[in-house]
């Protein structure tokens, strides 16, 4: 239900307009209106101290749902999503069916419409059945809502796939995403290939084989005048293949994930991530939540992708919010599936970022709203601002808010994060999506 | 049955509280020593006509090995038996981890029916650690876990090493092969970096774990260091160890073939006279003779590959000892000296 809400003296961060002012701003059926024409019954809010942008749009969302409802579902991935400030969840195909037909898509609309007012946009499948061996029917797709194409959880199997799949999603005007692993070096991996993975006796996964798909889509997308998006990049010398790219002027987009700008590849010792140089292994090693793919990677990895965002080479911060149950990660580490649930933390991480003088808080945000609409296209720019006639997606952040992070407590059901029992500082206190409160935390 | 010499391994043993064996790396020099000085008197029970002592009577050790091995097992069933603890074996065959629990169930399972010791050998590195953090009240000890660790086989190396050599100090050992895929050699680095050994490692480069073949990296022991040319590595060593060669490896694109293998890097009569007059032999095996070692060498004076598996079971005894009959366990880790 769409409410009347009046939002006064929070700042305003707009990424379109480039605007960062204190102000008030008012919801009204469901749109965002000018604040001088609040009704005198409308909900008034404090937003003092508080900073008000346009709500999140995350490009890259498992909701596991249809098939695999024990990990997460539409319901609970759209709460977890409003928990951490997104109104808009891009979810992966690589559900039980796939969504490679657009009847799957047409059941996702309807159980997202059902779940509540966080939007949902589905991603559907570069080949049938995920398989990799014939292309999805994308106009079919594209017609029933699809914003781009992706086999995520397995790359593009070939490169011959790689290049008909531009080409044709090309002429939709929509993107190809690839998650970039060659399966010739490695396959589904979730450490990295360093001094963790020699020390704890684990094959680990090298950035070089992330990089060699990254350099063949990039070469494809340059053959086909396609639209090639590199999903979850991790690398330094991926970020370098995209900024390269860029600079010759391709249509090549990033998104890069909380965890791979927070976190490293020391993370899977259990230590959160505190290791001395000659630190023995304990019992909390071999960290099953810490394990995903791509693998936390260097701490050098870490701030080339830091830089990256920072300059505009990463497009977009996306999730890749992968839950999974207590029982699959309550294992021995390569029995363990790879993957972290996200979107409750989410803000929380990224605003270390912010602290740590990193990035500044309205890049962190056009990263997190305009940065995906740039991959999306332009038809979904009107998301990622606070103008006058837009639709309310809107979330108010308290910046220096501190708070613990408890998987128990967390919206989605998926508590596999490495960062159970830290503290966070950043929160999210509220989420409006299309005028309609979302997630209320002005009093938690 | 006598017990005479059982107040001798007390008084040794008194000094180590140790909940857990998972690997060395959290063994001091101190700590190391004084389950050497344990094994030596626990080779006095394995002399004796009758080979038992009352000392685990009444407890329960489980060793289950989910991954086939002939020596090992043996080697812990034996250990357990002579020191009167009732040992209970778990294969991978039959087990439930074949009817799809997990071995979190398992292991919940068995510490619900009071097992006092779980031995674990699995092929995937980390099981151990893994046991050892889900369970309150069951001790682990690691029997090898994938390509990770293999702590009572380092041991049983510093053992041997020390019987024949003392003060291991500044000596030179040589591992040699499949270092990458060695949970051996892993061990092994730390419990001789804790004596103050050198390691030097030789093999093939697709089989040095990358980080030391780069040298770049602070997260191992300086005291090790790699040297890909057999003859050079060998010079003046006091122990050469040669580790297994899986014959599937040249299948799988890491090696040309056995027989350049063998050229580069085997054990031979040759490259042995380049090493220290004496220098023992050691193989934690099981061998294939001719590919990784010599026959020759394999049964020549310095071997040492025999006395490994005698001191084997030593060592098995020392540790089950000392982490079942020392005082209450310490705290959750603890590792009091």
């Amino acid at each position: 239900m769409s409410e009347t809400l009046l939002i006064k003296g929070a700042r305003l961060i707009d990424p379109v307009a480039g605007t960062d002012t204190v102000g008030d701003l008012l919801v009204l059926d469901g749109k965002i209106a000018k604040a001088s024409a609040a009704p005198s019954d409308a909900r008034v809010i404090d937003g003092a101290g508080l900073v008000l942008t346009p709500g999140f749009i995350d490009l890259h969302t498992h909701l596991r749902e249809p098939g695999q409802e024990d990990k997460e579902s539409i319901k609970s991935g759209t709460a977890a999503g409003a928990r951490g400030g997104f109104t808009t969840l891009c979810c992966m195909p690589n559900t039980v069916p796939a969504i490679d037909n657009s009847t799957v898509v047409d059941f996702i609309k309807q159980q997202a419409l059902e779940a509540g007012p966080i939007r949902v946009l589905a991603f559907g499948a570069v080949s049938r059945g995920r398989e990799g061996k014939e292309l999805t029917d994308m106009e079919e797709l594209a017609r029933a809502g699809v914003v781009g194409f992706t086999d995520d959880g397995s790359p593009v199997a070939t490169g011959h796939l790689m290049q008909s799949a531009l080409l044709y999603a090309g002429q939709l005007g929509l993107p190809i995403m690839d998650h970039c692993e060659d399966y010739s070096i490695v396959k589904g991996l979730g450490i990295n290939e360093g001094w963790v993975s020699d020390r704890l006796g684990l094959a680990g996964y090298p950035s070089a084989a992330e990089e060699s798909i990254v350099a063949r889509d990039i070469a494809l997308c340059e053959l086909t005048g396609g639209h090639f998006h590199v999903a979850h990049l991790s690398t330094a010398g991926s970020a370098d293949l995209v900024r390269q790219a860029k600079a010759k002027g391709l249509r090549v987009t990033a998104e890069v994930t909380p965890h791979h700008l927070t976190l490293s590849e020391e993370w899977v010792l259990g230590t959160h991530g505190h290791v001395e140089p000659d630190a023995v292994v304990t019992t909390a090693a071999y960290e099953t939540r810490a394990k995903v793919s791509p693998p936390l990677r260097s701490l050098s990895d870490q701030a080339a992708l830091i830089e990256a965002l920072r300059d505009g080479t990463i497009d977009a911060i996306a999730t890749d919010h992968a839950p999974h149950t207590y029982g699959n990660k309550a294992t021995p580490f390569d029995e363990a599936p790879n993957g972290i649930s996200v979107l409750d933390t989410a803000f929380g991480m990224l605003m270390g970022l912010v602290h740590a003088g990193e990035i500044d808080l309205p890049t962190l945000v056009q990263r997190l709203t305009a940065g995906p609409v740039s991959v999306l296209g332009e038809r979904f720019i009107e998301l990622a601002t606070l103008a006058e006639g837009t639709p309310a997606d809107l979330v108010l952040l308290a910046l220096d808010e501190e708070w613990q992070v408890d998987p128990k407590a967390f919206a989605s059901k998926g508590r596999n994060t490495p960062l159970d029992g830290d503290t966070l500082r950043g929160r999210v206190k509220l989420t409006i999506a299309g005028g309609e409160i979302a997630y209320d935390g002005l009093n938690a | 049955m006598t017990t005479g010499t059982m107040p001798t391994v007390e008084a040794k043993t008194a000094t180590m509280s140790r909940r857990h064996v998972l690997d060395l790396d959290d063994f001091n020099k101190a700590e190391i020593e004084t389950v050497l000085d344990s094994a030596e008197a626990m080779r006095g029970v394995l002399g004796r006509d009758i080979k038992k002592v009352p000392a685990l009577r009444g407890k329960v050790v489980l060793v289950m090995f989910l991954e086939a091995s002939t020596r090992t097992r043996v080697s812990f069933e034996q250990a357990g038996k002579m020191l009167s603890a009732d040992v209970i074996n778990i294969s991978g065959s039959g087990s439930s981890a074949e009817k799809g629990e997990s071995l979190l169930n398992t292991a919940l399972t068995l510490q619900a029916m009071h097992a006092d010791l779980i031995v674990i050998r699995s092929p995937q590195s980390g099981a151990p650690y893994f046991l050892a953090r889900n369970l309150d009240c069951v001790s682990v000890i690691n029997a090898g876990d994938g390509t990770h660790a293999h702590p009572t086989q380092a041991l049983l190396d510093l053992m041997t090493m020390r019987r024949h050599i003392g003060d291991l100090a500044g000596k030179k050992v040589v591992i040699i092969g499949d270092v990458l895929h060695s949970r051996v050699a892993r061990s092994d680095i730390y419990g001789l970096a804790a004596v103050g050994a050198n390691v030097v490692l030789s093999g093939p480069p697709t089989m040095i774990p990358l980080e030391l073949l780069r040298g770049t990296s602070e997260h191992f022991p300086a005291s090790v260091t790699v040297e890909p040319n057999l003859d050079k590595a060998i010079e003046d060593a006091d122990v050469v160890m040669a580790l297994r060669i899986q014959k599937e490896r040249a299948a799988g694109g890491l090696l040309p073939s056995m027989r350049e293998y063998t050229r580069r890097w085997q054990v031979t009569d040759a490259r042995l006279a380049r090493a220290k007059p004496g220098a023992l032999v050691m193989h934690p095996g099981p061998m294939n003779e001719g590919i990784e070692i010599s026959s020759s060498i394999a049964h020549g004076p310095g071997s040492q590959i025999e006395e490994q598996v005698t001191n084997g079971v030593a060592i098995r005894m020392a540790l089950l000892y000392q982490t079942l009959a020392g005082a209450a366990h310490a705290g959750p880790m603890g590792v009091e000296l």
